[in-house]
């Protein structure tokens, strides 16, 4: 009997974890299931359904008349979103991106007949609720007219215009929803489950009879579980690129920045199954504290419906969660183009909630 | 014995939780080389005393050196040198035997043939399977076998042949002399009296955290003899186990 002649690698001991950590991860159903088929569906689901829960944002220019009927009318109807405040410049920003449907712009005609002079312009970014949008106008001028009793002598001049834009498509706002999702329900039921059975069944304690370190075996699942993560969120990007259609504006460099959020995301979402694990006594309490991490933010994390569509109330709710300002990061990247600098904001907030998350998991983390 | 046999040494060894004592100050040596067993009954601190020789548990007080370092701060590089086997450990449910191996071997830092570790305790019939498929006697020799991987100079085993049938049992018995052979010693616990008395080389008896007394199993019955005990049985040339293993044969039912 001799000693070991080489000295001991602690690198060499956590990925040896590591590598045993994914294997475990790709021969369990349930995380297959949950991070590549469940996106996927929802994907192929909300991709035939098409836009749910529909809101206008409208841009109102600076200087515009709010005094007369036709701002009134539009004021009543309920899925026109009025966004004020923004600079001529910003406005056109917004419009071209399609995060405004359309920029209006009334004023008075001072020089006589037509009464009031109506600017509206579209973007070709957003051509469905641009649709609605013209529709509701078209309506509002069609009874005006009527009440006049002179329908030949027009009240407004309509000057209409569409800006060059990106369409929008639901597929741009699903997938990353979906990906954060995944991500999150991975990083929060999978870290959750497998460290809580890791210590049930004793695993964990027949490793800490061997030389690794103990932050070792934290750091092992980390690593797979991220890697796994990244796996399906390429494999989800490229479906998602090549199949339906979604928008990847600098491509593998918009994959690659993608890519960084969702790491950050991952480690982030990871933290709250540390606690999960360290909290639940035994398996069956895991699915329940689970669901309360991740279903709030499937529901109000803009994975669904865009944070806009839901009630004034409960919006600081949604912009409260980790889950929205991944979202929010995808799809400015995706969509926008935007650098990691350009979401500096939102990685910021998900750090914070990173910092918030860890402090808690390592007062209740449980090794035995 | 001289002193540079003591393998093993635990001078007062105590374990509080709270208020209950579980070990009382202890204090006991393990020679190089042989089959050292722990014996008493539930609850007597085998256990315990046995995980804080793993460096799994903190003592209260006392000292213990193994092979020359003290589970006080060199607890990493008592590790390299001992194998553990626990009284419930449960092995990643999704990996194969073969990956298990594979696994321990990358945690000790050793490279080995998983194969040619599986045939040391018979097992290479089942490389490919999981350890909840294995049968009790299965799964405490691959249990076994995690504890070879890297050579150690000692190993631990608590209550290994607790459940088994005969024939897994005296194969498990086989397996351990094997290892002792090889100069491993072997620290064991068990309920078995019969097993303690063929296997062991020498005894101590825990009872509620402290030691009644450490000798060869032979001595120890030899002394109560002296005292004139006397079995209420006659003792026959046969137990009843030498009719179950003559009647249903020595092969291993797995």
């Amino acid at each position: 009997m001799t000693n070991n002649p080489v000295p001991y690698s602690n690198t060499r001991a956590t990925l040896a974890l590591a590598k045993a950590s994914f294997i475990s991860i790709i021969r369990s159903p349930s995380a297959v299931v949950f991070s590549l088929a469940f996106p996927l569906v929802f994907i192929l689901v909300f991709g035939f359904i098409g836009n749910g829960g529909i809101k206008v944002q409208l841009g109102v220019e600076r200087g515009c008349d709010t005094s007369n009927f036709i701002f009134q009318s539009l004021k009543k109807v309920s899925l026109i979103k009025f966004v004020n405040g923004q600079d001529s410049l910003l406005m056109s920003k917004n419009l071209t991106r399609g995060n405004l449907d359309g920029v209006i712009n009334i004023q008075k005609n001072f020089s006589g007949k037509p009464p009031l002079i109506l600017t509206i312009r579209y973007t070709k970014a957003s051509l469905q609720n641009g649709t609605i949008l013209k529709s509701v106008i078209t309506d509002i001028l069609y009874y005006a007219g009527k009440k006049n009793q002179e329908p030949s002598d027009q009240p407004v001049l309509v000057n209409e215009s569409t800006a060059e834009g990106r369409a929008y498509k639901t597929i741009d706002f699903i997938l990353p929803g979906q990906l954060g999702f995944s991500l999150l329900s991975s990083g929060v039921f999978g870290t959750a489950f497998v460290f809580i059975s890791l210590r049930l069944t004793l695993v964990i304690k027949r490793f800490f009879a061997t030389p690794v370190k103990r932050y070792s075996i934290v750091l092992a699942e980390a690593l797979s579980r991220l890697l796994f993560s990244l796996i399906g969120a390429v494999i989800i990007l490229l479906i998602g690129h090549f199949a339906f259609g979604f928008t990847l504006i600098h491509g593998y460099v918009t994959v690659l920045n993608m890519l960084a959020i969702c790491t950050i995301g991952i480690l982030v979402f990871m933290g709250f199954g540390f606690i999960i694990s360290g909290i639940a006594k035994n398996e069956s309490m895991v699915p329940p504290l689970a669901n309360i991490v991740t279903l709030p933010q499937f529901l109000l994390a803009g994975t669904f419906f865009p944070i806009d569509s839901f009630p004034t109330w409960l919006q600081p709710v949604c912009r409260a969660l980790p889950l929205t300002y991944m979202n929010d990061a995808l799809r400015k990247i995706a969509f926008e183009g935007a650098s990691l600098i350009d979401v500096s904001f939102q990685i910021l907030i998900l750090l914070a909630w990173g910092v918030g998350t860890y402090a808690v998991a390592v007062k209740v983390f449980k090794w035995e | 014995m001289t002193e540079e046999n003591v393998i093993i040494s635990v001078e007062n060894l105590v374990k509080k939780y709270g208020d209950f004592t579980a070990v009382a100050g202890i204090s006991f040596e393990v020679y190089a080389g042989e089959i050292f067993g722990l014996l008493g009954p539930n609850g007597a601190g085998k256990t315990t005393t046995l995980e804080i020789l793993e460096t799994l548990r903190d003592k209260t007080a006392g000292n213990i050196i193994i092979d020359g370092f003290s589970v006080d701060n060199q607890a990493a590089e008592i590790k390299k040198i001992i194998g553990v086997q626990l009284q419930a450990a449960g092995y990643s449910p999704n990996l194969s035997l073969t990956e298990i191996i594979e696994l321990f071997s990358g945690l000790y830092g050793v490279r080995v043939n998983a194969l040619e570790m599986l045939d040391k305790v018979n097992l290479r019939e089942k490389a490919k399977a999981k350890f909840k498929e294995l049968s009790g006697g299965q799964k405490q020799r691959f249990s076994i076998a995690t504890t070879l991987i890297h050579k150690p100079k000692i190993i631990f085993l608590d209550e290994p042949t607790t459940g088994l049938d005969p024939q897994a049992r005296r194969n498990l018995w086989d397996l351990i002399f094997e290892i002792r052979k090889e100069g491993t010693t072997v620290v064991i616990t068990t309920h078995y009296m019969d097993e303690a008395e063929i296997l062991c080389d020498r005894v101590a008896f825990i009872d509620a955290g402290t030691i009644r007394g450490i000798d060869t199993p032979a001595h120890f019955i030899d002394q109560l003899i002296e005292t004139g005990f006397e079995a209420p049985k006659k003792v026959k040339q046969a137990t009843l186990e030498d009719v179950f293993i003559s009647m249903t044969g020595k092969d291993l039912r797995e």
